[in-house]
Order: structure tokens, then sequence, then C-alpha cells
């Protein structure tokens, strides 16, 4: 799992892909921050961060596309899988190292509340909180973008697929809004987002945490049976 | 010791690999021969554990590759035929990397790295982007790779595919160094391989094996009779009933007519008697001049090229 993991982590940062993630990242996290707090004189971080939530969309697709269907592409799963190390230690390795690249994304945004900091009193309890809720809906994100990359060899289909996923994501609350009976009941256990409001208003809720770490668990969960159900059924 | 019994993998319909069945001793240099799509790489990749297979068994020093596929692993090194290779990391974080994903103890990787950079000569490439090497190069270090851990079984998958003539017979002097302590199963299309390095050969063509034995065995069992191209100017049937009518001789038929020249008869005897001579002075006696007479040996290549079209039809 370490090998697995060093050697991803590097891979993101000898391509331009982690760059242009944190770059676009804090970009847009700086422009959030420039219009949203500092030219209306406002100190309510959490509100930028809540919108940031967006920008997840588009980045952690750029981060996760690669991340399985590329040894698939290059021939290099053969070594992953003909090694002693098991399917799941490589899932889980890389699932790790995409983690990291976003760990160091939300690090480096820390420094908007803290210049906010230097003028102000913020509630430093409720942006933790917001920032707790942040980083579980993000590794989520990640966890259903190592999926996607897991079922093509593709990156652009791989992108495109967790796209698909989180625009979903957006309309499933709606969906369930209107969709009664069980049906509904089911949509809105996958309802990501949903879990995310406690977190934004300053509530550490163990529901949601437990919530994003058994979603977490299970797509790494499904991606280490398919990766291994795809090698039975084809090639 | 590799032991491989009814190995059937399908795809569908299709019969990738049917029913082959050999056993591989320890120290031994297997040849795996076969024409493209013949099943060879289908059946390294089951032997690594790279795809499982639809039936049968694999035995490697005792344990199943889909029983205990870890353990079967460590102790297999495997060169596939692209090697696996990370283009965005340098020979040695490559082989580095390697090491630890064959779960090689942190106080071992450098030492094993080194050897095997020795053995394949690309020490002094160590720091270059695997993505800037040569084909040759990329298949040394994907060959280095393999070594890792000193595996006791090493699967090559066409291991000397796409080298310059000096690479590879650098890579066959290799394979044959490995062969004094390793388990080689190594696959190849190329006959002078299988004579240079194997101590076994197996054949195989559309999933089947046609044939396994040494090389030189092969040789002589398949062309067990001798056989005999002899030119000679005279009429065909009297030439014909004088020939058939020598000791030692199996079969005579005309194969080519060259007109002035004469024809070509090939002449089947027993593999044990030497008939030249006789021939020689029967026709000569008769007044039937030879032109010429030629050994008619089936090379490996014949041999191959016998077994994988008439005998894969059968």
């Amino acid at each position: 799992m370490k090998a697995v993991f060093k050697r991803e982590f590097r891979a993101y940062f000898q391509s331009p892909l982690a760059y242009v993630a944190i770059g676009a990242f804090f970009f847009v996290a700086a422009l959030l921050y420039t219009i949203g707090n500092l030219l209306i004189g406002d100190g309510d971080f959490v509100n930028i961060l809540s919108n940031l939530t967006f920008a997840l969309i588009a980045i952690v697709p750029i981060l996760t596309m690669r991340i399985m269907s590329d040894d698939r592409k290059n021939g290099t799963e053969v070594l992953l899988v003909t090694s002693p190390t098991t399917t799941a230690e490589v899932v889980i390795g890389k699932y790790l190292a995409a983690l990291c690249v976003f760990l160091i994304m939300v690090a480096l945004s820390t420094i908007f509340p803290m210049i906010t900091m230097f003028y102000g009193t913020p509630s430093i309890s409720a942006i933790i909180s917001c920032y707790v809720g942040f980083i579980l809906l993000g590794a989520s994100y990640i966890a259903i973008g190592v999926f996607a990359s897991s079922l093509t060899e593709n990156q652009i289909v791989s992108a495109l697929i967790t796209l698909v996923f989180f625009v979903f994501m957006f309309v499933i609350d709606a969906l369930v809004a209107v969709i009664s009976g069980w049906f509904g009941t089911v949509l809105s256990w996958l309802s990501l987002l949903s879990r995310f409001s406690p977190f934004s208003l300053s509530v550490l809720s163990l529901t949601s945490i437990f919530y994003y770490l058994s979603f977490i668990a299970v797509f790494l969960f499904i991606t280490i049976v398919s990766s291994d159900r795809r090698r039975w059924k084809s090639n | 010791m590799i032991e491989i019994s009814h190995l059937i993998k399908q795809y569908g319909d299709i019969h990738a690999v049917n029913d082959i069945s050999f056993t591989v001793e320890d120290g031994e240099v297997l040849g795996f021969l076969g024409p493209n799509g013949a099943g060879k790489s289908t059946t390294m990749n089951i032997l690594t554990g790279f795809i499982p297979y639809t039936s049968g068994e694999i035995r490697v020093n005792g344990h199943e590759i889909m029983e205990e596929p870890e353990a079967v692993k460590k102790m297999i090194g495997y060169l596939p035929e692209i090697p696996p290779l990370y283009m965005d990391m340098t020979v040695k974080e490559y082989l580095f990397f390697a090491a630890e994903l064959k779960k090689i103890p942190k106080a071992q990787r450098a030492g094993q790295v080194d050897m095997a950079m020795n053995l394949l000569k690309i020490t002094d490439h160590s720091h270059r982007l695997i993505r800037n090497l040569s084909k040759g190069y990329k298949q040394r270090v994907g060959f280095a790779q393999a070594l890792l851990g000193n595996p006791e079984v090493l699967v090559l998958d066409e291991p000397t595919v796409g080298l310059d003539p000096n690479q590879i017979l650098e890579i066959r002097k290799i394979i044959k160094k490995l062969g004094q302590k390793h388990t080689i199963i190594l696959s190849t299309h190329i006959m002078q391989e299988v004579s240079a390095v194997c101590d076994r050969v197996v054949i195989i063509n559309k999933g089947h094996i046609v044939a396994i034995d040494t090389p030189e065995n092969l040789s002589a069992q398949l062309s067990g009779t001798g056989a005999l191209s002899v030119t000679v100017i005279g009429p065909e049937k009297e030439v014909l009933a004088c020939v058939r009518g020598l000791s030692g001789v199996r079969s005579v038929k005309v194969s080519t007519d060259k007109g002035d020249n004469g024809k070509v008869y090939e002449i089947v005897t027993d593999s044990n008697v030497d008939v030249r001579k006789t021939i020689s002075l029967a026709l000569g006696k008769a007044g039937y001049p030879v032109i010429e007479m030629k050994s008619a040996d089936k090379s490996l290549e014949e041999i191959f090229h016998e077994l994988t079209t008439e005998g894969g039809k059968k």
C-alpha cells in the first residue's frame, strides 16, 4: 500500500495534474473570498467554503481521472496484479494519494480565514466544523472518482463518468423531494450534499461523519471488487 | 516445480487455452513455442495470476495459484510481452517501487536492485527517465523488475522481441545464466532461441499442446525416418523401379520435373541406414546419372511449421 501511495503521490507532482488542480482550486477560493468576504467586508468564511464545494465538482475529476485507468492503458496493471500486493492495497494506496493532494489544497485555503482573523474575530469553531464537513465531502467525491476511473481505461471517459455522478448528486435532493416511497428513501441515502449542511451550521454531526466514512468505504470496496471482477471477465 | 494440469481458458465460446497439461522441473528452462495467437501469453498470464483460468489447476511448488495467489506470486518473476513500466519514473525509482510492491524487506531492496541492474547492464542508466530509454533498454528494465526478490520461477513472455541482434544475443546469454539457478518458462516464436537456451520445448497451437520434448529429440522424432532429395536424369518409371528395389528405402516419389536437368525424387529411408551410396551406385549402374543428392532432414522451423499447420487441423 505504501509503495503504491508513494508512487501515485509523486506522479501527481511529476505531471501538471496536481498543480492544475491545486492552482484552480486556490484561484476559485481566492476569487470567492475576495468577492464574498473582502470586498463587502464580511467575515463569514463558512459561506465561502460551502460555495467552494461547487469547485470540487470540476476539480475532483481532474484529480482522479487517470488514477486507475492509466495502469490499464499502459499495461502497468500487470505489475500491480502479479506482485504479492493485493488489489485492496493498490486501490487504497491510490485513494490515499489523491486524498493527500486534496488535503494540500484544503490546507492552502486556510490562509483566507487566517487573513480574516487579523482583522476580526470569526468563529473559529464554525470554520473548523465546516472544514471537517468539506474534507469529508471531498474525500467521498474522490472515492467516487477512483471508482469511475476503475471502470475505463480512458481518462476522459473516467472524468465524464465522475462528472455525471456529481451532477446526479446535485439533483438528488430535488428528486428526493418529489419522489415518495421506497425509491425516494433509497435516493436519500445517496445524498452526499444534504449531509454537509449540519457542518456548515457548525454542528459536528456524528451521523454525518459516520455516513461519509461508510460512503467512502463502500465505494472503495466496490472499486476493489469491480477491478478484480473485470479481470475475471475480459482480457 | 510447476504443474499445470488440464488448464482451460474460455472467452465466451472461444477456447484460448484448451486442456493444456505439462510440468516444469526445478532448474529447467522451458521454451513455450507457438504461432501468434496460440495461447502462449494467455497461459503465462494465468500462470502468473494476472487472469484467472476457467478450469484446471496450476501448482507452483505445491501452491495452487487461485487458492494461494499471494504465495505463488511471491515465487514468480514476470516479464510480460509489453514491459509494465512507468514512463514518469527513473529506472532506479521504478525498480525500488517494484521491490516494495514485491514486499522485499527494506534492508534488502538496495542490494536486490543493484544486483538486477548489474546483471542487465543498466546501472549506467539508473537515473534516466524510463520514457527516454530505447526499446532495448526498456526491455531490460522490465527484465530487471522480474528478477527482484530472487524468485524461483521466471516467466518471460517473448523477452527478445523487437531487440536488435546484439541485444538478442545478450539477453539470451543472461537467460542461460539465470537458468542455472532459476526455473524459467519463456515464450517465443523464434526457433533459434529455443535451440539456444531451452532444455525442453512445449509447442502449442490454437490452445492445444502439439508436442513436448527436448529440441534435439523433437528434431529426431519428427524426422524419425531419413529423407533424401535426389535429382536424377532418366526415365521416371525406370528410376522409380530401380530405387524402390533397394533395401532401406521406404518410399519414393517425384517432386519436381526439371526437364533436361532431370527430375527430383523424394526418397524416404529407414532412419538407421545410410542408403546414399547404394542409391548412387545402383542408379549409376543402370545408366541414370545422379546430378544432385542432399539430405532432407527437417529443421526445427519445418517441424514447427508442420505441427502448427497440419497438426492444428486435426
